[in-house]
């Protein structure tokens, strides 16, 4: 009960603060929609063309949303040292990062949504798996937010865990399938595509919106799970060993 | 009873620094423990590594009976902490700001909230209990600090120099606070560079200097060996040059320090004859300004023991502080 009380208001806190925030609230809507807007726009396609174009959309949408606010969360309170009265809490440790995590987790998932609203207005979604769908939501922000977590963990700016995370966002967006097929990737650059999380939840997203997918989606789903549960462990792991000096 | 906290062996290093070189000492429940020592003297590292926030390369460190040697965070459900530094959260107001304090340790809505208003009254911030924490004054920051870190009741409570800061005032509250939160039974491990302020509230203290301890001992203890002295400090005009040596063939039965450029301290187990003494040194041209007796106190044991003049170590920190 006590450990509740802590965990649910750090995560009120960090909502209030940070995330419902007039500039948070309008950059989660605008982003994902000047990326949703660029891509159904260049695809130039036609109308037919959302239906391969919106995984890929919701990923970079829960990604950019969620890493992005770790650097906030994390690095700037542990930079003015508001982080040390959540060390200073009797909180266990994997609690407390959780709560510092679930914000940016319901955050990322509420941003993939608003590209799904813009194509039901566009296109015909009937189709769409969603039991495979928003479980992949679900999965790819935890994985991207723990991402975020491992490297806000390993820097001591923000500016550095910006910086940081582009070097990981950029590449992504191309070599985890989200536009571009991975076969159609050079040879040399496969083997990082699955080192990648995102890499499976968007093979989910592509199976469930139209079928186009290359691994069974609960293996894909177990992979991301791994991913998850690896980048959390690090995470956690740095904190100890860097935090508590 | 246990002891409420136990160190043995402590010791800390950061790169080429060693902060804090194997230190042990003990305070017991309800003991008002006072850390005093210079800038850099490991103080605050001592804290961090009683409270959680860092680990000792060597020694162990039990609080409330608990070992937290190997999981240093084990007893935080007993502890509170007020740092040297305010961290709480600029975009909060004061209210939010104690409330989340206490719900981060478990306290209920209702609960929380009633001792958030009970304290900001305490410490007279109920004016500003919905003005956001980043627009509070110097002072206020600290005393909303303070509020936060006694918020939970806890059992043990670290309070890494309270009154640096803010005014005389404001600073004679809180060591009143202090004081009844001591009486209420909590223990307190107190760091500070006012020896005024350890004196008047410390059961034992503790010396620190470059990351020893020199001395540990009751306040009576501690000013006991001077008690029966006899001290006078003589203020001069002018700059003195090698006057020590001189006084002390004259008036072999005078123990004499200069300290600084201007102050001349006399200490005998006798009555002081200031007459003869000042006399003396106009004639070697010395122009004397004051010549007054002083009571014996806390202040010449630290001078004596850590060879730091206090004055010194109060201006080094208050230049420090206004530097921030
Ligand atoms: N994180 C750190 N990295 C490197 N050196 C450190 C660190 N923390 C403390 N030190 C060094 O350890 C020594 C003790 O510092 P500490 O902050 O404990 O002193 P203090 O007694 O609290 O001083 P003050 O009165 O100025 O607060 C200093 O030499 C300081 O430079
Ligand atoms: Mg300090």
């Amino acid at each position: 009960m006590k450990l509740w009380i802590a965990f649910w208001n750090i995560l009120v806190k960090d909502m209030r603060t940070y995330y419902l925030k007039p500039p948070n609230i309008s950059w989660g809507l605008i982003f994902p929609l000047a990326w949703t807007s660029m891509f159904f726009i260049k695809s130039g396609s036609g109308l037919e063309s959302i239906l391969t174009m919106l995984p890929g959309v919701v990923a970079v949408s829960i990604l950019f949303g969620t890493t992005s606010l770790l650097a906030v969360t994390v690095t700037f309170e542990k930079k003015n040292r508001s982080f040390e009265r959540l060390l200073l809490a009797p909180i266990p440790l994997e609690v407390l990062m959780l709560a510092k995590t679930s914000g940016a987790i319901l955050f990322g998932v509420a941003n993939a949504f608003v590209p799904v609203i813009m194509a039901l207005f566009l296109a015909d979604l009937s189709q769409v798996v969603w039991s495979a769908f928003v479980p992949a939501v679900f999965m790819i922000a935890v994985a991207s937010t723990f991402l975020g977590l491992f490297i806000a963990v390993a820097v001591s700016e923000v500016f550095e865990a910006q910086t940081f995370s582009n070097f990981f966002r950029f590449p992504m967006i191309f070599l985890c399938g989200l536009f571009f097929p991975i076969e159609k990737l050079p040879v040399l650059l496969k083997p990082l595509s699955y080192v990648l999380p995102l890499t499976y939840g968007a093979d989910v997203l592509h199976g469930a919106v139209h079928g186009g997918h290359a691994m069974p989606f609960s293996l894909d789903l177990s992979l991301l799970g791994a991913f998850c549960v690896g980048l959390f462990a690090m995470s956690l792991w740095n904190i100890k060993r860097k935090w508590i000096l | 009873m246990t002891d409420a906290i136990g160190v043995e062996g402590m010791r800390k290093c950061f790169a080429e620094v060693e902060a804090v070189s194997g230190i042990s000492f003990s305070v017991r429940q309800g003991e008002l423990f006072g850390f005093l020592g210079p800038n850099g003297a490991g103080k605050t590292t001592t804290i961090n590594m009683l409270t959680g926030l860092a680990r000792p390369n060597t020694g162990s460190i039990r609080i409330g009976g608990i070992d937290c040697t190997h999981r240093p965070r084990a007893a935080q459900h007993l502890i509170g902490v007020v740092p040297d530094e305010s961290n709480l959260y600029p975009e909060l107001t004061g209210f939010e700001n104690l409330c989340f304090c206490a719900a981060l340790h478990g306290l209920g809505k209702v609960e929380r909230q009633g001792r958030a208003r009970e304290l900001l009254d305490n410490f007279g911030l109920a004016q500003a209990l919905n003005r956001k924490f980043g627009g509070y004054s110097k002072g206020m920051k600290r005393k909303l600090t303070i509020a936060a870190g006694i918020i939970h009741k806890p059992e043990i409570l670290f309070l890494d120099e309270p009154t640096t800061g803010i005014d005389v005032a404001s600073a004679r509250q809180l060591r009143q606070l202090i004081a009844d939160l001591h009486r209420g039974g909590t223990t307190i491990f107190l760091t500070t560079h006012y020896i005024e302020e350890a004196e008047r509230l410390c059961d034992r203290i503790a010396f620190i200097v470059s990351g020893r301890i020199v001395r540990i001992d009751t306040v009576e203890h501690l000013i006991q060996p001077i008690q029966e002295k006899h001290v006078v400090q003589i203020t001069c005009a002018n700059t003195l040059s090698d006057i020590e040596g001189n006084l002390s063939e004259s008036f072999p039965e005078l123990e004499c320090k200069t300290i600084g450029q201007r102050v001349i301290r006399v200490e005998a187990d006798e009555p002081v004859r200031v007459g003869p003494l000042v006399r003396f040194l106009e004639d070697h041209g010395v122009e004397v300004s004051e010549a007054r007796r002083m009571r014996p106190s806390l202040e010449d044991i630290f001078v004596r023991i850590t060879g730091i003049e206090a004055d010194a170590m109060r201006k080094e920190k208050e230049k420090a502080g206004s530097g921030q």
